[in-house]
């Protein structure tokens, strides 16, 4: 594990107006890892995610991938150097059908995958092609928005709690999903308040607490961790 | 003479020759005013303006060039488009994020500028323009004479609108104006280039204004102001359709040009305010429009 990070976060400040969220985030994702960002509710994980992509501008701070500087470019080239954002609200678009919205994403890169391997990863989704994409179930739209980066052959895949609100059922598709993605090297940046889910695929987690990353840890500690990890995050 | 419901038919089938004429015309402007507010969520008051320049062009492009009409049909929207695109980079892109109402006083203003330099130059009167030799005379149907011209305008503006509406819901280019109208931060977060979207989309909703107005130079004269007679019943043909909404601006066009001009046989004292008789009902009972989606 020496080599150098794939994506590199030194220092990172935002900003929402005028009010201060991320304080110097320090975070380094290696080529084909999965790295967990836990933490409270407005611990600043989707802040973190946001500021990455660039959707969140106001930002001072370092973000390289593979050394090269994101935080000058302007947001859709930040998606064309590699990264494939998966949003908390899954932003699933009404006005498209489920075959539209997977297409929507423009390739970033060769090496996505195709849209048959998509559909033999999700099936639903194959049998449900013409419904509107909002139409589709809370893990549907889910897996929709996933499969969405996939195809694009974005090298690291920014996950928002994919699991939220869903039934266990689902959950554990989409953790076996993660697996296989895994499986084929994809480098995933996770933020995820289920613990359970973020074990099964996590290499390492990352602790935030009021926009600062407390502390670090790789994944077989969790268990040895739970009651520090209680204590943060008062569950 | 056959009457229908004591209406001699002859001027019955006219005036609703002419209601589908004028319909064409309120659904080719409405249809960009609707694609430029769904993007960009700029009511867009320079359009009157726009399809006024189209017709100049058409006439500029041919008392100074001599290029004439069927040429014209393709350059002037793409110099009404390519105008609009230097004022989008320049002046309308830097309203995005403020209060819509800018993005209507820079437009406004732009309408006046424009009309008021053309009166300047070529004064308040309309220039003749006149149809191309291929679509001159009339053609009897049996039951009406009609003019050929007016009957090309009617199929010229329906594949126009066909095409637009097949551009936006069955291309991909389509999808991402779709997809950018619901959320566009995501749509750029994907890799999209968004900001030029949003150029492209401002030029095309002109350019169809300038496309409307070379169709428009042959039966109304070229004149500075026939934008902006035109312009406030095609706002309210995009509020009673619903704002955004291309289906609803393309189909409230044709049908309230008929019913204008419907109103023309049997209650001619209401024909000009007819359409804001409809709009002051739609508005109290479907806010959103008959097409538009409740936000």
């Amino acid at each position: 594990m020496s080599s150098a990070p794939l994506l590199e976060v030194r220092g990172l400040n935002a900003w929402y107006g005028e009010s201060h969220v991320l304080h110097g985030v320090d975070l380094d994702i290696r080529e084909g890892e999965t790295v967990t960002l836990l933490g409270r509710n407005g611990a600043g994980k989707t802040t973190t995610l946001r500021a990455i992509m660039g959707i969140l501008r106001r930002r001072e701070g370092v973000i390289r991938l593979r050394g090269k500087d994101l935080l000058g470019l302007p947001l859709h080239k930040v998606a064309q150097s590699g990264l494939g954002y998966v949003p908390e609200e899954r932003g699933i678009f009404a006005s498209l059908n489920v075959s539209e919205n997977l297409m929507l994403p423009p390739t970033v890169s060769e090496g996505g995958m195709s849209v048959e391997e998509i559909y033999s990863l999700f099936p639903n989704l194959h049998e449900r092609r013409s419904s509107q994409g909002t139409k589709l179930s809370g893990g549907e739209q889910q897996m929709l928005a996933i499969a969405r980066v996939l195809r694009t052959g974005a090298r690291i895949i920014l996950l928002d709690e994919p699991t939220e609100g869903l039934a266990p059922v689902i959950v554990q598709r989409i953790g076996d999903v993660l697996v296989a993605l895994k499986k084929r090297g994809m480098t995933i940046l996770l933020v995820e308040q289920n613990f359970r889910f973020a074990k099964k695929v996590a290499d390492r987690f990352y602790l935030m607490e009021d926009g600062r990353m407390v502390n670090s840890f790789p994944g077989h500690e969790l268990d040895a961790r739970m009651d520090e990890l209680h204590e943060v995050l008062g569950v | 003479m056959s009457t229908i419901f004591g209406i001699p038919a002859p001027a019955l089938y006219g005036q609703i020759l002419i209601g589908l004429i004028n319909g064409s015309f309120y659904a080719m402007l409405s249809l960009g005013l609707a694609v430029i507010f769904g993007l960009l969520r700029v009511i867009n008051f320079a359009h009157g303006a726009q399809y006024m320049l189209g017709a100049f062009a058409a006439y500029l492009l041919l008392s100074w060039l001599g290029i004439g009409y069927w040429p014209a049909l393709i350059l002037a929207p793409l110099i009404v488009g390519a105008i609009a695109v230097v004022i989008e980079k320049t002046m309308l892109s830097r309203l995005y994020g403020v209060d819509p109402l800018y993005g209507l006083l820079l437009t406004f203003g732009l309408a006046l500028i424009l009309e008021g330099a053309f009166r300047y130059w070529f004064g308040a009167a309309g220039q003749p323009y006149s149809p191309p030799p291929q679509l001159t005379g009339a053609v009897n149907l049996g039951f009406m004479f009609m003019p050929i011209y007016r009957g090309w305008v009617v199929i010229a503006s329906l594949v126009i609108c066909l095409g637009t509406w097949l551009l936006i819901e069955k291309t991909r280019l389509g999808a991402y104006l779709r997809a950018a109208t619901e959320n566009a931060t995501l749509v750029q977060a994907f890799g999209v280039n968004v900001p030029l979207l949003l150029t492209l989309t401002y030029g095309l909703g002109a350019a169809l204004a300038g496309l409307a107005g070379v169709l428009a130079a042959p039966i109304y004269q070229v004149s500075p102001l026939m934008g902006s007679n035109l312009i406030i019943i095609v706002f309210a043909v995009v509020v009673v359709g619903g704002m955004g909404s291309i289906l609803g601006a393309i189909v409230t066009g044709y049908v309230l040009g008929v019913l204008e001009g419907l109103t023309k046989v049997f209650y001619p004292e209401a024909s000009s305010i007819v359409i804001f008789v409809i709009m002051a009902i739609v508005l109290l009972v479907r806010p959103a429009g008959l097409f538009g989606r409740e936000e």
